[in-house]
C-alpha cells in the first residue's frame, strides 16, 4: 500500500492527512484517496484530470513524470509526495 | 444607503462598515488569500468570494450569515476537452487553450424571478450559470461552441475572459455579457442563442477594415442601468460608448477630459443618463494622467463630463481602478472605488467629495456595496 502525504500549505484550506492507498499508478492511488475526500481533488488536478500547473508529484525519489494522466508506477510500498512547486506562489 | 463595503483584494477580503465615527475595517477574511471576486447577492442576503490558489486553483466561497463564517462550494468546471481540440482552438499568438477555470473574472446574481441563480464569467472564457446557489455550474455551450471564439483575443491577459454579465432586470433571459475581447454578447433566450453583432462600437488596435467589427472590441467593463435597461454604458479599451437600444447600436463619446482611457464604469441606478468612470492616461501608459486621481460624471447621457477630484490625491498618484473597483449604491448617492496600490475611497453625495478609507491595502480587484 503506497502512503500519499500532502504539502503542510494544503491543510489551510482542505482537511488532507496522510493516506494509505492501493494502486498500480499514481492516477490509481490519487483517485482512492479522492473516493475518501472528493474535495481534496480539484486542489490538486485541474478540470481535466491533469496535475495542477504549480503542483508537482513525487513517488519516492522521482518527480512526476505524466502529468496529465498520471501513469507513473507505484510500487506497493512506495511514498508519494504532493508539494507545491516554487513556481505560481 | 449601503453602510457596508466588500474590497477583494491579492491578500484578503475586507469588510468595511459605517459606523458612528465613520467609515472603518472591521473584519479581514481570508487573509492573505488572493480573491478576484465578490458578489453581494441582494435578492438572499448571500455572499459569494472567488479565491484564486496559485498553486490549488480557483474556489469559491459562501456565507450566509454576512461573513461570519463561510463554506467552501462548487467552482465551475470545464467539461472534458475533446481529444485534439486545442490544436484548432489558440489564441491569437498560437498558445493553445485548455479547458480550466484559471480565473472567476465576474460573478452576477440572476434575476429577481430566479432565486438561486448565478452567472459566472471566466478565463478563458467560459461563461457559467447555477441555478441552485454554486451547488453545480453549466458551461455555456452555444457560446462556447460558437465558431466566433476561434477569433477571440485576450485583452490585458493572454486568455479571453468574460468580465460583464448584465441581467435586465425586466426580463431574466435577457442578459448581456461583456468579452475581452470579443465585444458585447446578447441573450434574450437565457442563453440559448447569442447576437454579437451590435453596431457603432469601434477598435483602434486592429486594421481600420475591422476596426467596427463587434467580435474584435474589448469593452473593459459594462453597466446597465437598472431603471432604464436599455441604456448601458460601456468603459472601452480606447474610448467610452453609450447604448440606448440594449446594445444593437453604440454611440462613441469622444473628446472626454481628461482621458477617455479607463476600465472602470458605473449607472446611476435610477437616472441612466448619469455614469461615472475612473480614467487613466492612455494604453501605453496606464497611469492617473499628470498624476491625479480623479472621477468623471456626466449627467446629461455623456454630452459634458465633469472632473471630481475633491479629496482624491492630485500629485505624484498613480493609482489605477481595475474594471470591478468601482461601484455605486442602490441610492444613487454613494460610490466606492479602490486601486491598485491599494487606496480607498467613498463619496456620500455622488462623487463631489472623497474620503479616503485606506491608503496601504493589497492592490484591490473588486470593491461591492453589501
Amino acid at each position: 500500500m503506497a502512503r500519499v502525504t500532502f504539502t503542510d500549505n494544503l491543510q489551510q484550506h482542505v482537511d488532507c492527512p496522510p493516506a494509505d492507498a492501493h494502486g498500480a499508478t499514481v492516477r490509481e492511488v490519487l483517485e482512492r484517496v479522492f473516493a475518501g475526500n472528493p474535495r481534496l481533488r480539484g486542489y490538486i488536478l485541474d478540470d481535466q484530470g491533469a496535475l495542477r500547473k504549480h503542483m508537482n508529484i513525487y513517488v519516492d525519489d522521482d518527480l512526476l513524470r505524466d502529468r496529465s494522466g498520471l501513469s507513473d508506477p507505484v510500487g506497493p510500498d512506495a511514498k508519494i509526495y504532493v508539494m507545491q512547486a516554487l513556481s505560481g506562489g | 444607503m449601503s453602510k457596508k463595503i466588500w474590497a477583494a483584494t491579492r491578500k484578503g477580503v475586507f469588510e468595511i462598515v459605517r459606523g458612528k465615527g465613520g467609515w472603518a475595517i472591521r473584519k479581514v477574511h481570508f487573509p492573505a488569500q488572493n480573491c478576484s471576486m465578490l458578489l453581494p447577492d441582494r435578492r438572499d442576503g448571500a455572499l459569494y468570494a472567488a479565491l484564486g490558489h496559485g498553486h490549488f486553483g480557483v474556489k469559491l466561497h459562501r456565507s450566509d450569515n454576512g461573513g461570519k463564517s463561510w463554506t467552501e462550494i462548487t467552482s465551475p468546471a470545464y467539461p472534458k476537452q475533446p481529444e485534439g481540440e486545442d490544436a484548432e482552438w489558440k489564441t491569437y499568438f498560437g498558445t493553445a487553450i485548455r479547458w480550466n477555470l484559471e480565473l472567476v473574472w465576474e460573478l452576477a446574481a440572476g434575476g429577481a424571478d430566479e432565486p438561486g441563480v448565478l452567472w459566472c464569467g471566466t478565463l478563458p472564457g467560459g461563461l457559467f450559470r447555477s441555478k441552485d446557489r454554486g451547488k453545480t455550474w453549466e458551461l455555456n455551450m452555444p457560446m462556447w461552441n460558437s465558431p466566433r471564439r476561434k477569433k477571440w483575443m485576450g485583452g490585458g491577459m493572454d486568455l479571453p475572459g468574460i468580465h460583464s454579465v448584465c441581467v435586465n432586470p425586466n426580463d431574466s433571459k435577457h442578459v448581456t455579457v461583456g468579452i475581452s475581447c470579443a465585444g458585447v454578447w446578447i441573450t434574450k433566450d437565457g442563453g440559448k442563442s447569442w447576437d454579437n453583432d451590435g453596431k457603432g462600437m469601434r477598435g483602434d488596435y486592429v486594421p481600420p477594415e475591422q476596426a467596427y467589427l463587434m467580435q474584435g472590441q474589448d469593452p473593459h467593463r459594462i453597466a446597465q442601468c437598472p431603471a432604464d435597461p436599455n441604456v448601458l454604458w460601456v468603459q472601452h479599451h480606447n474610448g467610452i460608448f453609450r447604448s440606448t437600444d440594449g446594445g444593437a447600436n453604440w454611440t462613441e463619446l469622444k473628446g472626454v477630459k481628461p482621458s477617455v482611457f479607463g476600465f472602470a464604469v458605473v449607472v446611476h441606478p435610477k437616472d441612466p443618463k448619469t455614469a461615472w468612470f475612473v480614467p487613466a492616461e492612455k494604453d501605453e501608459r496606464r497611469v492617473p494622467v499628470k498624476g491625479q486621481v480623479v472621477v468623471t460624471r456626466t449627467r446629461d447621457g455623456g454630452k459634458t463630463f465633469k472632473t471630481l477630484r475633491k479629496g482624491l490625491p492630485q500629485k505624484h498618484a498613480y493609482d489605477i481602478c481595475f474594471r470591478h473597483c468601482l461601484d455605486v449604491d442602490e441610492t444613487g448617492d454613494r460610490l466606492v472605488f479602490g486601486s491598485t496600490t491599494g487606496s480607498l475611497w467613498v463619496s456620500e453625495n455622488q462623487g463631489d467629495r472623497w474620503k479616503t478609507l485606506a491608503e496601504h491595502l493589497p492592490p484591490i480587484y473588486c470593491v461591492r456595496f453589501g
